[in-house]
Parts: C-alpha cells; sequence; structure tokens
C-alpha cells in the first residue's frame, strides 16, 4: 500500500535535514503505528506524505500504491486515496463543514473519473456517518471546526475520514488533547474503518491510543530513523520503560 | 454649519466645473439646489492636499469631462435577475422607460425626480439636499454638494408599507463619456419596509448620491453591485438618519474599477436604532488598475444605537484599497454599540491596503470596537483544504469567501446573498493566480 524508501528530507528554508532515511512500508489490511520522543520527525513523515509545503525531499521515494506520492500535489495524493488526520484542523471561518466536506469528495471522484454525489445522497450519507461518531447535525452545519472542542474536531477529522474512505490513512497525534472518553469514540471511528483493503498509520507520543486502536506493527523513530520495528508489545515496553531505555539499547 | 473658508487656489477650478454643468433649474429643489453650489464654491472640489482625499486621488471625478473608455460588456444578465422585483433602468443616467417597470407597487410611491422636479412642493422636500447638508457638518463632501446642485434625475421613494417586492435600480453604460449625476431620496415611513437593489455600472463616471430617511420602526435593506467595469469611476455617497428603532442596512460588492469612492454617512438619531454598512471589493490589477476607496462616518447620537461598519478587500496585483471609518459618539449617547472591521486580503505582495479607523467618543457608558488587518491566504489552511483534496483554485476560493463571510452575512436575504456569492465565485474563476 504505503512504500517509504530511504526518505531523507530538509527544512526548505533551512539547512536542517529532519528525516534521515526512513524506511517504512505499510500493508494493505494492516495497522502500523509510529512513536518517538518529541522532534523525531514523526509529524514531519505525515506531512510530507500529504504535502505540505516548507519541505524538500533530498533523497529516497515515497510510493502509494506504486505511485509516485511526491510528485503528486496534495489534492492528486487526496484523489489517489491518502488521508491524513491533523494533528491540529485548521478553523476556517465562513466555510460550512458540508459545503467543504462535498466539494471534497466530488472533486475526488471527479479527478477519479466517478460521477458526483447528489446533494441528496451526499447529506444521507453523513448523517450515517456523522451518527456513529456521535457528531450531531448542528456541528455539521457550522463553519469547518469553528466553535467546535478538542474533541470535536478529532471526530470531525475521523468523519471526513470516514467519508471520502481513503485507501490509507495517516493518524497524526490524533489523541493530542482528548480525554479517555473522546479517544474512545474516535478509536471506535478510526476500527470502524479497518478492512483488508486499507492501511493505516498511526502517529502517536503515548501508548495510550494504541490500547483503542491495536496495532500490528509498532516503529520507534528517534532522530529522523525508525530505530525499531516490533509488535505491539514494543508500544507496551515504551509504557514501562520511556523512549530513553529504548533509544539506550539501540544506540 | 460653519461653512469652511473659500479656498482661492481651488475657485476657478470649481467655478469651471460648475459653468460646464448643465444645471436643471428644479421645482421643489431650487432652493436646495442653489444652497448646495454655494456649499460647493464655499469648499471647492476636492483634491489630494484634502487630508480626507490623502488615500484617492479625487482629479478624475472633480474634472470637468469624465474621461472617455470603451464600455464594458459583461455579457451576463445582471446580478438581480432572478428576483422578483419591481425594475428601473437608467442608461447612462437617462431613465429608460421602455425598460422599466411601471412605477407603481403596494405599499411603495415612486416616482422620478426629473419628473417630480417640476412640481413646487413634494414629500422629498424635506430631504432633497437637507441630509447632505447635515452630512457636510464633520467633513466637506463637495462631491456631494455638487451632486445635488446638478442632478439630473433619480428616483423619490416614500415606503408606506410593507413594499411588496424589491426596486431594483438597473445602472446601464453604454456611451464612451457619459457623465451621470443622480439624487436618490427615500422614505421610510414609521413601521415600514423596502429592499432597494442596485447594479451596474451607471455611466463613464458616476456622481450618485442617495439620502435616506428612516423613520420610527421602519427597516430599510439596500443591496448594491456596481458592474464589472474596469473603466468605472465613481463617486457615490449614502446619506442616512436612522429614526428609534428603526434598521438601516446597507452591502455594496465592488469588482473592478479605475477609481470608486463610496462614501456612507450615518446618523443614528433615534433610540436603539440600527445601521450596518458593509462592503467587499474585489480588484486585480494585471485586467486594469483598481482603486477602491471606502469611506464612512457613523454618528451615534442617540441612546442604545447599535452601528457595525464591515469592510473586505481582495487585492491584487497592484490593485489598491482604501478604507477610512469613523464612528463618533456624541455626548449623551450611552449604551452605544459601535463596531468596525476593515480587512485586506492581499493574494500577492504588490497590492496596497490603506486604512484609517476612527474612534471619537464624547460619552462614558459606550462600548466601540475597532480592528483593521491585512494579511495574506493562510498556508495551513490552504493546505488542509488540499490535503482533503480540493484542487488549489476552489481551495483560493472558499478562502476568500472565507474571508469574505462576515460582510456577505450583513445581507439577510439568503437567495439575494447566493446571487452575491455567485458573482464572486465567478470573478475569482476568471481572476486565478
Amino acid at each position: 500500500m504505503l512504500t517509504i524508501r530511504d526518505l531523507h528530507v530538509k527544512l526548505e528554508d533551512e539547512d536542517k535535514e529532519i528525516l534521515k532515511g526512513v524506511d517504512l512500508t505499510v500493508e494493505a489490511g494492516r495497522v502500523h503505528a509510529i512513536m518517538g520522543p518529541n522532534g523525531s520527525g514523526k509529524s514531519t513523515l505525515s506531512h510530507v506524505l500529504a504535502g505540505r509545503e516548507g519541505y524538500a525531499v533530498t533523497q529516497g521515494s515515497a510510493e502509494l500504491e506504486g505511485a509516485d506520492l511526491l510528485a503528486m500535489e496534495p489534492e492528486e495524493r487526496a484523489a489517489a486515496g491518502l488521508f491524513l488526520a491533523f494533528q491540529y484542523p485548521v478553523e476556517i471561518p465562513g466555510v460550512g463543514n458540508m459545503t467543504f466536506l462535498r466539494t471534497a469528495l466530488n472533486a475526488q471522484r471527479k479527478a477519479r473519473g466517478e460521477p458526483e454525489v447528489s446533494a441528496g445522497d451526499f447529506l444521507k450519507l453523513v448523517r450515517e456517518k456523522a451518527r456513529t461518531l456521535k457528531i450531531d447535525a448542528e456541528m455539521l452545519k457550522r463553519p469547518i471546526n469553528v466553535g467546535f472542542s478538542g474533541g470535536e474536531k478529532k471526530r470531525n477529522e475521523i468523519l471526513q475520514m470516514a467519508v471520502l474512505e481513503p485507501r490509507m490513512c495517516i493518524l497524526d497525534e490524533t489523541d493530542s488533547g482528548l480525554d479517555v472518553d473522546a479517544m474512545r469514540l474516535v478509536a471506535d471511528g478510526v476500527n470502524a474503518l479497518r478492512d483488508a483493503g486499507r492501511g493505516f498509520l498511526v502517529i502517536t507520543h503515548y501508548q495510550r491510543l494504541l490500547d483503542h486502536i491495536r496495532p500490528d506493527v509498532v516503529h520507534i523513530m528517534a532522530d529522523g530513523r525508525i530505530v525499531r520495528t516490533g509488535g505491539p508489545e514494543l508500544a507496551l515496553e515504551v509504557e514501562r520503560n520511556g523512549y530513553a531505555g529504548i533509544l539506550a539499547e539501540v544506540a | 454649519m460653519a461653512l469652511l473658508a473659500r479656498d482661492p487656489r481651488r475657485q476657478p477650478e470649481t467655478e469651471a466645473r460648475i459653468a460646464a454643468l448643465d444645471l436643471p433649474r428644479g421645482g421643489f429643489t431650487r432652493a436646495a439646489r442653489a444652497e448646495a453650489l454655494a456649499r460647493l464654491r464655499g469648499f471647492g472640489l476636492p483634491s489630494r492636499r484634502d487630508e480626507y482625499w490623502r488615500f484617492t486621488d479625487p482629479a478624475d471625478l472633480a474634472a470637468p469631462a469624465p474621461a472617455a473608455g470603451a464600455p464594458f460588456d459583461p455579457r451576463e444578465a445582471h446580478v438581480f435577475a432572478g428576483t422578483d422585483r419591481l425594475e428601473i433602468v437608467f442608461v447612462d443616467g437617462v431613465f429608460d422607460p421602455a425598460r422599466s417597470g411601471p412605477l407603481d407597487l403596494a405599499g411603495v410611491e415612486i416616482t422620478r425626480l426629473a419628473e417630480a422636479d417640476r412640481a413646487d412642493i413634494h414629500w422629498a422636500q424635506g430631504i432633497y439636499g437637507t441630509l447632505e447638508a447635515a452630512g457636510q457638518a464633520a467633513v466637506p463632501r463637495p462631491l456631494a454638494a455638487l451632486n445635488t446642485g446638478a442632478a439630473t434625475d433619480g428616483i423619490l421613494m416614500r415606503v408606506t408599507g410593507r413594499a411588496a417586492r424589491p426596486v431594483c435600480l438597473v445602472h446601464e453604460r453604454r456611451a464612451a463619456a457619459s457623465d451621470a449625476v443622480l439624487h436618490h431620496c427615500i422614505r421610510v415611513e414609521p413601521g415600514a419596509e423596502v429592499t432597494l437593489l442596485e447594479t451596474g455600472t451607471a455611466a463613464a463616471r458616476l456622481n450618485a448620491v442617495m439620502e435616506v430617511d428612516v423613520a420610527a420602526g421602519g427597516r430599510f435593506h439596500h443591496v448594491r453591485v456596481q458592474g464589472r467595469d474596469h473603466g468605472r469611476r465613481a463617486a457615490t455617497h449614502i446619506f442616512a438618519r436612522v429614526g428609534a428603532g428603526a434598521l438601516f442596512k446597507s452591502f455594496t460588492l465592488a469588482m473592478n474599477g479605475v477609481l470608486t469612492r463610496n462614501e456612507a454617512v450615518i446618523e443614528l438619531a433615534g433610540a436603539g436604532a440600527v445601521a450596518h454598512v458593509a462592503g467587499a471589493a474585489l480588484g486585480d490589477g494585471a485586467t486594469g488598475a483598481f482603486h477602491h476607496d471606502d469611506t464612512v462616518f457613523v454618528t451615534h447620537d442617540a441612546v442604545g444605537c447599535e452601528s457595525r461598519q464591515v469592510f473586505k478587500k481582495v487585492l491584487r496585483h497592484g490593485a489598491v484599497g482604501v478604507f477610512q471609518g469613523k464612528i463618533l459618539v456624541r455626548p449623551g449617547a450611552q449604551k452605544t454599540d459601535g463596531y468596525q472591521i476593515s480587512q485586506a486580503l492581499l493574494l500577492d505582495e504588490d497590492s496596497q491596503f490603506l486604512a484609517k479607523p476612527e474612534l471619537e467618543i464624547h460619552a462614558d457608558d459606550v462600548k466601540c470596537s475597532h480592528g483593521s488587518t491585512t494579511g495574506a491566504l493562510d498556508a495551513t489552511a490552504l493546505f488542509y483544504l488540499r490535503s482533503r483534496g480540493v484542487p488549489r483554485d476552489a481551495a483560493v476560493t472558499l478562502l476568500v469567501l472565507s474571508f469574505l463571510a462576515d460582510a456577505i452575512g450583513e445581507i439577510e436575504d439568503e437567495a439575494l446573498r447566493q446571487a452575491i456569492v455567485e458573482r464572486l465565485e465567478a470573478w475569482l474563476a476568471r481572476h486565478r493566480a
């Protein structure tokens, strides 16, 4: 599904290398988690994969089902099936959630040569997905993320994911700022989307999200590289010993 | 009001300008016209030396003759074509009876200035030139005085009930060097309500004055679209007096235009009066020089009144936007709620926004706020939208609409709002980066 090879990335404006050779393959139907201390490059990896400006790829490749992600515009990556759930979803006053989501869905469908979804069908689709995420209809009428609580913003990210049905989902610190109940709601939303055709990359600082979204593979990232890869037990080890212990071992 | 000392430097220009006018004799307006020309002589024509014209050069507006240019053909029906309305058409400032509906609408009496002015007595006598003169108290507005003296036509509208339909003034421009001077008087009687729509460029050069007197509990809605003519040179003034518990709302959309100065002078005269003025202006220097100036002066002269000024500009390729906005709270106007925001979205680094917000408060129990910002598109928001699959151009359009939302939101009627948004989207589609 997602194949990253020897990816080196620096900031565009600065000679500071952030990713120093990342290798990672996420298979369809599997959930991979990336854990790591602050500043290890986790979020940068998610931004670079989604096509955010401000970074320069100096070496390596990233492919989504064989297509060169790094050659695509952000909207092309989305149409190709990539989705990034933001750590800090953006508030956009004056643009309705529904307008935005329908514009996004139909733009993706158009890019893939599929027919647009009618207003009526779209409404039905969103209402159904919103219900399972306990997002009330009033919230959907509001401008994008404006006046949403932290939990509502993250649920809105998952709602977008559920409606857009990407093949490869990246969650960037989706647990940050969430209380236990909100985290469970978000995790339930993610788990409902797990299926044989879809890959997940869950980026998190803490192990607790992985209690709810059980990963198949866990990677530890430090200083721009993946330094260890293991099963779910690796997350528990982080919980017990902290990153310091693991990084000392690797060194 | 004390007339300003006559500026001898401007006398020859001012006399030349007045001499070039084809002055109507006037019936009931005769005295008001003579007084207005006296005011004009006292002020002199505006020049760049005036503090009030520091950001906008009025030379083309004050010159004896308008600059000529090919009229712009928008090749589309006007923005209110889909609205049920009473339409009144002016072509280059001249009434077109064949294309205007009968001036007959339940809840409204409408006549034209050119017709009514033959009579010696008219209800508009207490308004014509009166609100304009009152609006000259703090700052001279010579182009408005010139208008009162020289206006050839306009509508006189007295609203006595709830108007059955909006009244829509269509201002077409066909001639290369037309010079229109239109003056409208509107009186909204107690508890009455009307929506006035305006669309089009009007003439190569337009000088328009609208005096609006909203009596207690009356409601006046104004939605104006100034056309897309790149050669538009316009000076417009709205003078409004808003009575107790009355509502005055005015929104203007301006796209393109080499020189536009829209002034709104509003007096909240009765307790609990509400006045909102808003504007969205879009300019792209790549398709023609663009200079747009919104100048607003709101006076709170009664207890418990609310005013809002919301002005937004989207500028690129050397376009220039100007905002001068003042809130004056007179002694005794307690419980005033005054708000003013002016913002520019610069789509590149070549454009310019000049803003002069002012507050002058002579009462102690008031709430007044003002803000002015200049900024670029938010890169994070743009990335967010694109990451969901929205193509760059569509994402920019959404963000520009987001930027303009507060101003557009001042239009109460949803269908009108939607019609305006469609025009904005079309403009943005034509002016992509």
